[in-house]
């Protein structure tokens, strides 16, 4: 159906479409709650809150690299630990004012390298698919393990001692003199993710984004037109590198600490399961399943903790079989369709042009 | 004089067995904990996740029975019959619902495993009781070794001839292969190719479950035993490629060796990142591993035709 219609036109019927739709709206509120929440609530709440938001850019980006171009990672938190060890190291190297603003800077590049390089082997090997998934995630069992050993004295960068299983104790966020807390840092993450969250957002309107879901769903139709494919998985992979790495600097900085649990397995699976609870092919549907089911599990850790994960699991797996979109995302596009009765449906009644006969795959 | 040579040589001939030791150790223990891995993904292109649970309830089963009087190599058996079982219902509930979405069964069967070892963390606490390691021990120079250790190693063959006889020999065999090359055809040739399917994940998560048995008296038994196993199972399938009896041999002689090397020379953590960088520059040259390469020779270009 796309035959028929050119480029402009089709983007400013997207853009007629995107401009109300229940996931703008959706978001819309959840920030404006957000604005007025340290308002009303104590200061332990918005500690807490303060973390939830940290940790809804690890779920962004695992939404990004997964729902938006298809691709698998769980090396999400790994890039989450890079970053946030690499940010405590800075920060306990350099205590002049700004260290640690550029310490969140060196943190997030750093996951950010990390990703591209081990993206541009994979990728530009011709790995894909299940394997991009088992590769990262052995690269997420390695670097737990190895920041593990690293307990003895010699495994120190300048002042810093990682410690290993203890865990390395890390700066908080400093602007000039004052140390960020309580509100200012809870305001400090909410900027950070609306400003990612906006920018994703126009990515993924953009031309560059519409060419990642391309390579979602047919990477060989994608090259034949003439994209880079793989540096378009490189790039990608590069982003979300540095979203989860800035989900682990403000994590490390928010609790002064950071150890190789926060990077292990157990870890590498919250993502993926609130991704997946949520709707991967949503930012906005990942950004709230996160804060719904970080709260939940909160709750279910105070009475029954051992139970939460296998509740998260039992979710998941019901999201995967019979809910494949999500249900955040299945609920606001059933308000879509009901509510905002947009571009969505008018595809539906455009006439189809007959599908051209399949060509076999052959394997 | 002749004393003097024998003295001279010994040492040598110590360090030699000592290499050789370490190296099937090595490779045991790659075979063994990929090997259910490789056989699922060699057949359905599904990485089933909970492998390294499946392990896990292999070790359990078989501590279980064999505290409960069952001989050791009997209540192994018993575990990988039963892990199979669980498998096929795995199969037929799960991974079924999910052919032709990849990234989708990677992420169900995941939350399977998570299931499983969280449920197992419930239900008997964070260890159990395990079953002393058998068979006692030798010595060849000044170092002692395992016995058990090296009956490890000649499972680990005799497992792999086995599933080469199983898939070269057979008619299942014949079918799984068929499957394998084109399910289209498979079927119109009259191969229930489901149940090929169901088949394969209970023969590949009973592997696993015997592996986890014959685990079980060398580590503690913990609902996350699985994870040691993980990193070794997923290196040796990507470096192996699609093809269980060529990829997965090939690869854990290679990755055997690296590993054997780093882990007596600097210690077993530089030997996982070691073995991680050796995976990650293998798929940078040969994307379908090992398998990859064999293919490539096999089909290379010969000047007679």
């Amino acid at each position: 159906m796309a035959a028929a219609t050119d480029w402009g036109e089709m983007s400013a019927m997207n853009r007629r479409r995107r401009a109300l739709s229940s996931e703008n709206l959706a978001f819309v509120l959840f920030v404006a709650f957000m604005v007025i929440y340290p308002l009303m609530a104590d200061e332990f709440s918005v500690g807490n809150v303060a973390y939830f938001l940290a940790m809804t850019l690890l779920a962004v980006s695992l939404a990004l690299i997964w729902g938006y171009a298809g691709i698998l990672s769980f090396g999400q938190t790994a890039f989450f630990g890079i970053g946030g060890y690499l940010y405590g190291i800075f920060a306990l190297n350099y205590d002049w004012g700004g260290a640690t603003l550029v310490g969140i800077v060196v943190g997030v590049l750093a996951g950010g390298v990390v990703a591209a390089t081990l993206g541009y082997f994979m990728f530009y090997g011709g790995v894909n698919d299940v394997f991009v998934g088992l590769t990262t995630l052995a690269l997420t069992l390695v670097l737990q393990t190895f920041m593990a050993q690293t307990a003895g004295p010699e495994w120190a960068v300048g002042e810093a001692r990682l410690n290993g299983y203890n865990g390395m104790s890390v700066p908080q966020i400093m602007v000039g003199d004052t140390v960020l807390f309580g509100r200012q840092l809870f305001y400090f993450h909410l900027v950070l993710l609306v400003g990612v969250y906006l920018i994703l957002r126009w990515l993924t309107g953009s031309r560059w984004g519409y060419g990642l879901l391309a390579l979602r769903e047919n990477r060989e139709r994608t090259e034949t037109f003439g994209y880079n494919v793989r540096f378009m998985q490189v790039q990608v992979f590069f982003l979300a590198g540095c979203i989860a790495a800035l989900s682990g600097v403000l994590y490390a900085s928010w609790g002064g600490y950071i150890d190789p649990a926060s990077m292990g397995l157990t870890a590498a699976v919250t993502p993926v399961i609130y991704v997946a609870i949520g709707g991967r092919r949503s930012i906005t549907a990942a950004v709230i399943a996160t804060m719904i089911l970080l709260k939940l599990s909160q709750s279910l850790a105070s009475s029954a903790p051992e139970y939460a994960l296998v509740v998260f699991g039992a979710l998941a797996l019901l999201a995967v079989l019979f809910v494949p979109e999500g249900f955040i995302l299945s609920l606001l596009q059933a308000l879509d369709r009901w509510v905002f009765r947009g571009g969505r449906r008018r595809r539906h009644v455009a006439p189809q042009e007959p599908a051209p006969a399949q060509p076999r795959r052959v394997s | 004089m002749l004393a003097r040579i024998a003295s001279e040589v010994r040492p040598v001939l110590d360090g030699v067995f000592n290499a050789f030791y370490q190296y099937q150790d090595s490779f045991a223990f790659l075979v063994l904990s990929a090997i259910g891995l490789a056989v699922i993904f060699g057949m359905m292109g599904v990485i089933n996740l909970a492998h390294g649970e499946l392990m896990m309830l292999g070790a359990y089963i078989t501590v279980g029975a064999a505290r409960s009087g069952v001989p050791l190599p009997l209540a192994m058996l018993v575990a990988g019959a039963a892990v199979g079982l669980i498998g096929a219902i795995m199969e037929v509930l799960i991974v079924r619902r999910l052919y032709g979405r990849l990234l989708d069964s990677v992420a169900a069967t995941w939350a399977v495993g998570l299931i499983l070892s969280q449920g197992m963390l419930i239900l008997t606490g964070p260890s159990i009781q395990g079953v002393a390691s058998p068979l006692g021990s030798f010595r060849v120079g000044n170092t002692s070794y395992s016995w058990y250790r090296l009956l490890l190693g000649a499972v680990a063959l005799a497992l792999l001839v086995a599933l080469y006889l199983l898939f070269m020999r057979t008619r299942f065999g014949l079918r799984a292969r068929a499957t394998i090359q084109n399910p289209e055809i498979a079927r119109a040739l009259g191969v229930d190719t489901a149940r090929m399917y169901t088949v394969t994940f209970a023969l590949g998560s009973a592997l696993a479950g015997l592996a986890g048995g014959l685990y079980a008296p060398t580590a503690t038994v913990v609902p996350f035993f699985g994870t040691n196993f993980m990193v070794e199972a997923f290196v040796t399938v990507i470096v192996g490629g699609a093809n269980v009896l060529v990829g997965s041999p090939l690869a854990a002689a290679l990755l055997g060796a690296i590993n054997a090397f780093l882990a007596q020379t600097w210690g077993l953590y530089i030997a996982r990142v070691g073995l991680l960088v050796t995976t990650i520059i293998v798929i940078r040259v040969l994307p379908r591993g090992m398998s990859g390469l064999v293919d490539r020779w096999r089909l290379r270009p010969t000047g007679a035709r």
